[in-house]
């Protein structure tokens, strides 16, 4: 395995990251289904990809610079938009929120397959890929999303997210605006999968709307959910093993979807909690862990 | 005029089809409370089992037409039995269902590509002549009347058996509570059972009326998103509200291509989800929910 082929992956596993850890926050700890992060990522990618081909309004020296203020701009317009989706929606109750994503996932994909402005179906391409979405540039934003989620997470934001998860009636009762740490969550969410998006498109060099179809944003959830609902480093796992394990079983080709299919289902009667099951991976945890061992291996 | 009366017909002529997929939907929908995304598998099924029916086995066409609606039924219900089962027993959410539906639905999408059939494009055998009917100056096409028909009788077939049977009455109690009536006496896996069984057998039919008018590929089954919108459109779990939904829909769908531009017919179908959702999330027959503490 060459290192070009490597780091690749790794790079594809570093953008799937950014859209679950959106998610995880999203379904994991607030509760709320959506099947249509696809479109956040569509709509990141091509703000990001318009910036930087034909709004070049900084000189070529700080090209770097621009490529950052693009994602940022990628991550805030599909933010926008899950402002105004939630808006409308997120009064609905369960089924509804979702189909409701669904819908607003599909309808953003033929929008821009229709409109010659986007390119329609032929997308943009000849995106600048050099010294744009490299292995240390993924790594850092990377980096900085999970530790900005873990803050979310740890402070009373996230606790209220977790309580409106747990019950939304007893959260409404004690005093949290339940309606407004829902947007919050959508909001996040829909900014991480937004500069995914960015990534993804400074990344391959071109986008098509067919690259975020329905199916996109059914992966992503159910990596979530592989991972196990309300845990970050389960997250963090589930995306690495379910983006690594399709490479190599390329061999199998045609077989690996096949395979997929039935894990989800596997997974989904035999351990519904997921890999991490809500528990962080945390050294403290470990060294608990084999503690404990050692102590089962003393009284034995 | 004569134009407009063509794509009227043709509009509920694909409604129709829309309305045997969607009912499917709404039937499961109405009991356990979750979208089966799955249903798309099952009517790609149908219409691969017809087609091998007519072309490898040579049987007649409503034969084949039978062993497809047989063999969707067949399936629908051992997916019931494997995947939902297990989740029903332990009073999962309905998350759970939602994905384990997904997962599925891209199981059945991906044997048919990884079996020997293949991801090729079938066109189904030349049953009926291509060549119009002719009234009154209207072109009617054979396959599209054929779908117009059958579709018809099959859900008045099915709405005989919800209204009338005696198991039918125990859908309709079912779809209200099931706690209460499993209280009354009534078997709710038997009831599950039936419903699968008969969203399979329409979903089985349908498909093979889509592989007819268009070709026959593994994606086919996306074409239930379609299915799904007109649902939603009439208000999921309300029977009559999808039959309304989809010929709603399959008119909104030949109109937009007719008139304006076959590209915007997917988008009208997403547009109109989201609006539907927005201004009335119950659709237009929908039973409300109340969200009891």
């Amino acid at each position: 395995m060459s290192w070009g082929y490597l780091s690749g992956i790794l790079i594809l596993t570093g953008i799937n990251l950014m859209t679950v850890l959106g998610l995880s926050l999203l379904t994991g700890f607030t509760g709320l289904f959506s099947f249509g992060h696809a479109g956040f990522m569509a709509i990141g990618a091509y703000t990001a990809a318009m910036i930087t081909l034909k709004f070049n309004i900084l000189p070529e020296s700080m090209f770097q610079l621009q490529f950052y203020l693009a994602l940022i701009a990628g991550g805030l317009v599909a933010m926008m938009f899950s402002l105004i989706i939630g808006k409308l929606t997120l009064n609905l109750k369960g089924d509804y929120f979702c189909i409701a994503t669904l819908g607003f996932g599909e309808a953003i994909r033929l929008i821009l397959d229709n409109v010659d402005y986007f390119g329609g179906a032929r997308g943009l391409s000849s995106i600048t890929t050099q010294g744009t979405t490299t292995l240390t540039n993924v790594v850092i934003i990377n980096i900085i999303a999970v530790t900005v989620l873990v803050f979310i997470i740890k402070s009373r934001h996230g606790r209220n997210m977790v309580a409106i998860r747990e019950e939304e009636l007893a959260a409404q009762t004690i005093g949290i605006d339940v309606f407004k740490y829902k947007m919050i969550s959508f909001a996040i969410s829909a900014f991480y999968a937004g500069i995914a998006g960015g990534l993804m498109a400074h990344y391959f060099g071109y986008i098509q709307p067919i690259m975020f179809k329905l199916v996109k944003s059914t992966e992503l959830t159910i990596i979530v959910i592989f991972g196990g609902l309300g845990s970050v480093s389960g997250s963090v796992v589930g995306t690495i093993l379910l983006t690594f394990l399709p490479e190599l079983l390329r061999s199998f080709a045609n077989w690996r979807l096949v395979l997929y299919g039935a894990a989800v289902i596997i997974i989904m009667i035999s351990r519904p909690q997921g890999l991490m099951g809500g528990k962080e991976f945390s050294i403290k945890g470990i060294v608990r862990f084999f503690a404990k061992r050692r102590k089962e291996e003393v009284k034995s | 005029m004569s134009y407009f009366l063509q794509q009227l017909i043709n509009g509920l002529s694909l409604g129709s089809v829309y309305a045997l997929m969607s009912v499917g939907y709404s039937l499961v929908y109405s009991i356990m409370n979750f979208s089966n995304f799955a249903h798309g598998g099952v009517i790609m099924i149908g219409a691969y089992i017809g087609y091998f029916c007519l072309t490898l086995l040579g049987v007649p066409f409503f034969t084949a037409f039978i062993l497809s609606g047989i063999g969707s039924g067949i399936l629908a219900v051992s997916m019931e039995r494997i995947v939902y089962r297990p989740l029903r027993k332990r009073n999962a959410p309905f998350l759970y269902f939602i994905i384990s539906a997904m997962g599925a639905s891209i199981f059945l999408e991906n044997i048919v590509i990884a079996s020997p059939i293949g991801p090729t494009f079938r066109s189904y055998p030349a049953v009926f002549s291509t060549s119009p009917i002719m009234i009154g100056g209207i072109a009617l096409g054979r396959i599209d009347l054929l779908m117009f028909i059958i579709s018809t009788l099959s859900l008045i077939g099915l709405m005989y058996i919800i209204e009338k049977t005696k198991i039918g009455l125990s859908i309709r109690a079912t779809s209200y509570s099931i706690k209460a009536s499993t209280l009354m006496g009534v078997n709710v896996d038997k009831v599950i059972f039936i419903i699968f069984l008969l969203g399979g057998l329409l979903a089985g039919l349908a498909g093979m009326l889509f592989g007819m008018k268009y070709i026959v590929y593994p994606q086919i089954g996306n074409i239930t998103t379609k299915s799904f919108i007109a649902a939603v459109f009439g208000g999921l779990g309300s029977l009559p509200g999808a039959i309304i939904g989809s010929i709603l829909l399959g008119l909104i769908e030949t109109m937009t291509s007719g008139y304006l531009s076959s590209e915007y017919r997917d988008l009208i179908a997403f547009v109109l989800l989201i609006g539907v959702l927005i201004f009335k999330p119950t659709g237009l027959m929908g039973k409300t929910t109340e969200d009891k503490a």
